[in-house]
């Protein structure tokens, strides 16, 4: 039985919805990851979740009970919010002891478990520092200490790394992952970043005004994106329509073969950069730019016809701005869409 | 919300519209007929007058002598800036009659000017509009100068760099930023001199009256209630207009300012032009705000038999005022602090309320109750005090002779006090902490004391503060319904101001400077608690 399960879920703002017919589920143990960009409902998902925003429709239930009428303080999960939101009158210690004497009632001694959870996240010894003394990183360690403390049977993340600079985002997404897989922590996690997203998430769901556009695991996802909207906000720009018959799809760009078993009709084409293959006949393109990315360059060309298109070659063979090449498409790293 | 709607209800609305009924309303119906008649009258349409142009000249007045204070205070940083800071507010929270006394040991018969080169000002419109100064000064440096101090000094640095002269770079970036502070700063001190009573009462004599003195005059004095109560009309209206240009341009205030830390916009004053700003602001400051209250305190020790406490010991005995009182003076002191105590803690409680619905709801209703809660700083006190006398006397509310009477009325003057000052605070509390408290397992009623309560304590201290001290000074109603036999501070000193004899003049200054002592030191708390941050409304 799944430990979290939306049925039907709606959230109208007036005339707008916010969140429009989500079902979800969330299995014991696994980390759910919704990626979204800004205003796609996916904040107002996890307040929904926690009980902090009512529902216009559907069924919330957690543990197989459905959580109408129960109040936030009731429900047992645990939320980090966007932006922390440690209480600025207590020091670390308090706040991480905070859910721990709600949870307790009496007035019991939680010295032992502050000590532990700071250990934990990695803060030993904190829990004298007042909030305001914290750095970024160090607040969201103390914020998830004090989500944790409680022992919630889900814990939400609301955009957990958002605030923190690359570096510290990709040390710590690693670190979480390893701390909720040890722990066993069920995790519904928000972010509009998909890279935070796939290294988080067993599964990832793709958000779009309110609906779920594409759900997965990140290698699906990333693979065969559902949409063009998906493949857009993935990052991908090499998306046109095109007309899909035996085993090639014509194009602005001209005749792209697809993959076997592909369907077929009015469609949109993805052609990942790495499709694109610079060859000695083909396509002809004018060079427009070039950007070192490490581990290969992207190029952006300008072919006779059709849009522009994103490329990808290794440094060895990457010809200079302004030079005309030839490319050839690669049917493995071409996805047929439904049409736009 | 209930709770103070009802309270403002039955011991505001209730008592001023009984008032006005009590006028307008015979056996035959509504009279509207006589509001015509009465504004028609010549005297009555020089108080009108005299009560404009007052009010418009001290507020011109104040900002010409408060702008520059409110500069310097924003934005240098000098030795005893904090304790100055305190010294230009005691005013503020002084009781009127203490302010108008005071102006009367200076500049009065007998005062120290008249001592000194024999002028005297008392009876001319001078001492009522310095008077009105003195006690405005702070509104205009706490409101104007608590946001010029978070003015971002780079923004003017930008026009610098763009080309503007310093001249210019003040009048098109600081001075727009500044336009709705002056504004509002303007018409709240618009709004206190065109309802003022205890300075005009003292210092005005015969020939000068204001609206609100005179709807005192009519009550008390003359018995014409009809007379009074369409002057009360006429002042509610006006208050209202006042207090809804207000509103606005509060509401501006708020718009898109990019605020900073003010301590890191103030330096020590640098150059010629600079010091001698500062010096002509101390200057004043000595002039019109600490020589006042000095003169007030020489005068209460200058008894008949040399400088003594010879006045503070007569405040002993009853009879020692030629029969004004029948109870020591002394035992004012006693029944002030009582009575302001009980209106603290009514205040708290209803302005708390009210302050807590604002803060969670929206919309053009709770706008409207916000203007609602400011009414009573405008409205007379007078009519508020005679109300009470006219419609709390039949149960089940037959609260005439009840000593909770006067903590009610003076309570009414402290809620918006209470309400300006939790308001900003309550509304800084980010509702996510509360929703933080309740995903960590805190019921409503936990978090609001586990969030809310820690983080406004301080605001609420000042707020009692504030409360405190106006409850200390109100005058107009209280003048009303105290009895006779328990006399407040405030209402004493006027008692003794209106008997002629050196020991009661004498006794006055010595009432007055208690009274000025015990506001003063609520002040001093109050600066301490003062987080530096918020600038206040007040």
């Amino acid at each position: 039985m799944s430990l979290l399960r939306l049925e039907g879920v709606s959230v109208r703002f007036g005339e707008r919805a916010v969140v429009d017919e989500v079902d979800l589920e969330v299995a014991e143990h696994e980390i759910v990851c919704v990626l979204g960009p800004s205003g796609s409902g996916k904040s107002t998902l996890l307040r929904v979740v926690a009980g902090l925003q009512p529902v216009s429709a559907g069924r919330v239930l957690l543990g197989g009970a459905d959580q109408a009428g129960v109040p936030v303080h009731r429900r047992g999960v645990g939320l980090m919010f966007q932006d922390h939101q440690l209480f600025p009158h207590r020091d670390v210690g308090g706040n991480v002891a905070f859910g721990l004497r709600m949870r307790g009632g009496g007035r019991g001694s939680y010295g032992a478990q502050v000590a532990e959870l700071l250990e934990l996240v990695g803060l030993p010894g904190a829990q004298g520092r007042a909030v305001a003394s914290l750095s970024g990183g160090e607040q969201q360690r103390v914020a998830l200490a004090r989500a944790l403390a409680p022992s919630p049977r889900l814990l939400m993340l609301d955009e957990p790394l958002g605030q923190l600079d690359r570096g510290l985002r990709e040390r710590l997404v690693v670190e979480l992952r390893g701390l909720f897989s040890r722990l066993g922590t069920t995790v519904l996690a928000v972010t509009h970043d998909q890279g935070e997203a796939f290294a988080l998430a067993g599964r990832v769901v793709v958000m779009r005004d309110g609906r779920i556009a594409q759900a997965g695991t990140p290698l699906e996802v990333w693979q065969r994106p559902a949409s063009e909207f998906v493949a857009r906000f993935l990052g991908f720009e090499n998306v046109v329509p095109a007309t899909v018959s035996g085993g090639a799809a014509v194009t602005a760009w001209g005749k792209v073969p697809v993959p076997a078993g592909s369907p077929e009709g009015e469609r949109s084409l993805l052609i990942r950069p790495a499709g694109v293959v610079l060859a000695a006949a083909g396509l002809g393109c004018e060079v427009l730019s070039r950007t070192f990315r490490g581990t290969h360059v992207a190029l952006l060309l300008r072919p006779e016809a059709g849009p522009p298109l994103e490329a990808e070659c290794t440094l060895a063979g990457a010809p200079a701005v302004g030079d005309r090449v030839a490319v050839t498409f690669a049917p493995s790293e071409v996805v047929v869409l439904p049409p736009a | 919300m209930a709770v103070p709607l009802v309270f403002f209800g039955l011991f505001f609305a209730y008592p001023v519209a009984a008032i006005v009924g009590r006028g307008l309303k015979t056996q035959d119906g509504w009279q509207f007929g006589r509001i015509g008649e009465v504004l028609a009258r010549p005297d009555i349409a020089d108080v009108l007058w005299f009560t404009t142009w007052q009010a418009l000249a001290s507020t011109v007045l104040t900002l010409l002598i408060a702008l520059p204070g409110a500069y310097v205070f924003a934005r240098f940083e000098f030795p005893g800036k904090q304790l100055l800071r305190a010294v230009v507010t005691v005013p503020f929270v002084l009781p009127t009659v203490v302010v108008g006394t005071a102006f009367l040991a200076l500049v009065g018969r007998g005062g120290l000017l008249d001592e000194m080169w024999g002028v005297r000002l008392d009876t001319t419109v001078w001492a009522i509009l310095l008077a009105h100064v003195f006690f405005n000064y702070a509104v205009v440096v706490r409101t104007v100068g608590g946001l010029w101090a978070q003015l971002d000094p780079r923004q003017e640095e930008a026009a610098r760099v763009l080309g503007a002269g310093r001249f210019g770079a003040w009048r098109r970036v600081t001075l727009p930023a500044l336009g709705p502070a002056v504004a509002a700063a303007s018409l709240m001190v618009f709004l206190f001199t065109f309802s003022s009573f205890g300075v005009v009462q003292i210092l005005g004599g015969p020939s000068y009256s204001t609206l609100e003195v005179e709807v005192y005059r009519q009550t008390a004095q003359l018995l014409d209630l009809p007379t009074a109560a369409v002057l009360t009309m006429v002042q509610f209206a006006a208050i209202a207009t006042i207090l809804a240009v207000h509103a606005w341009t509060v509401r501006r205030r708020e718009t898109a300012l990019r605020l900073v830390d003010p301590g890191r916009t103030a330096h020590p004053p640098r150059g010629l032009a600079q010091r001698s700003l500062l010096g002509g602001v101390l200057l004043t400051v000595a002039l019109l705000i600490v020589a006042p209250l000095l003169v007030l305190v020489e005068r209460s020790l200058d008894a008949p038999g040399g400088y003594g406490f010879g006045f503070y010991r007569a405040l002993q005995d009853a009879g020692a005022g030629g029969g004004t009182f029948l109870v020591p003076p002394l035992e004012a002191i006693w029944n002030s602090l009582q009575y302001a105590l009980a209106a603290t803690a009514i205040a708290l409680l209803i302005g708390g309320l009210a302050a807590a619905a604002l803060t969670r709801r929206a919309g053009r209703f709770v706008r409207g109750f916000d203007a609602l809660l400011m009414l009573p700083l405008g409205v007379s006190a007078v009519t508020v005090g005679f109300g009470f006398l006219i419609t709390l006397d039949e149960p089940p509310l037959d609260l005439r002779t009840s000593w909770i009477l006067v903590p009610l009325a003076q309570a009414l003057v402290g809620v918006p006090f209470v309400v300006r000052t939790m308001l900003p605070v309550l509304r800084a509390v980010d509702v996510r902490l509360r929703e933080a408290a309740a995903v960590l397992g805190a019921s409503p009623l936990r978090a609001w004391r586990e969030v809310d309560l820690p983080l406004v304590r301080r605001a609420l201290l000042i707020a009692a503060g504030f409360a405190f001290a106006v409850s200390l000074g109100e005058f107009g109603a209280t003048v009303f319904i105290a009895r006779p036999d328990r006399p407040t501070l405030p209402v004493a000193v006027a008692r003794l101001l209106g008997r002629a004899g050196e020991m009661n003049y004498g006794q006055a200054m010595a009432l007055s400077t208690i009274l000025m002592l015990v506001c003063a030191v609520s002040l001093l708390v109050l600066e301490r608690l003062r987080p530096d941050k918020t600038s206040g409304e007040f």
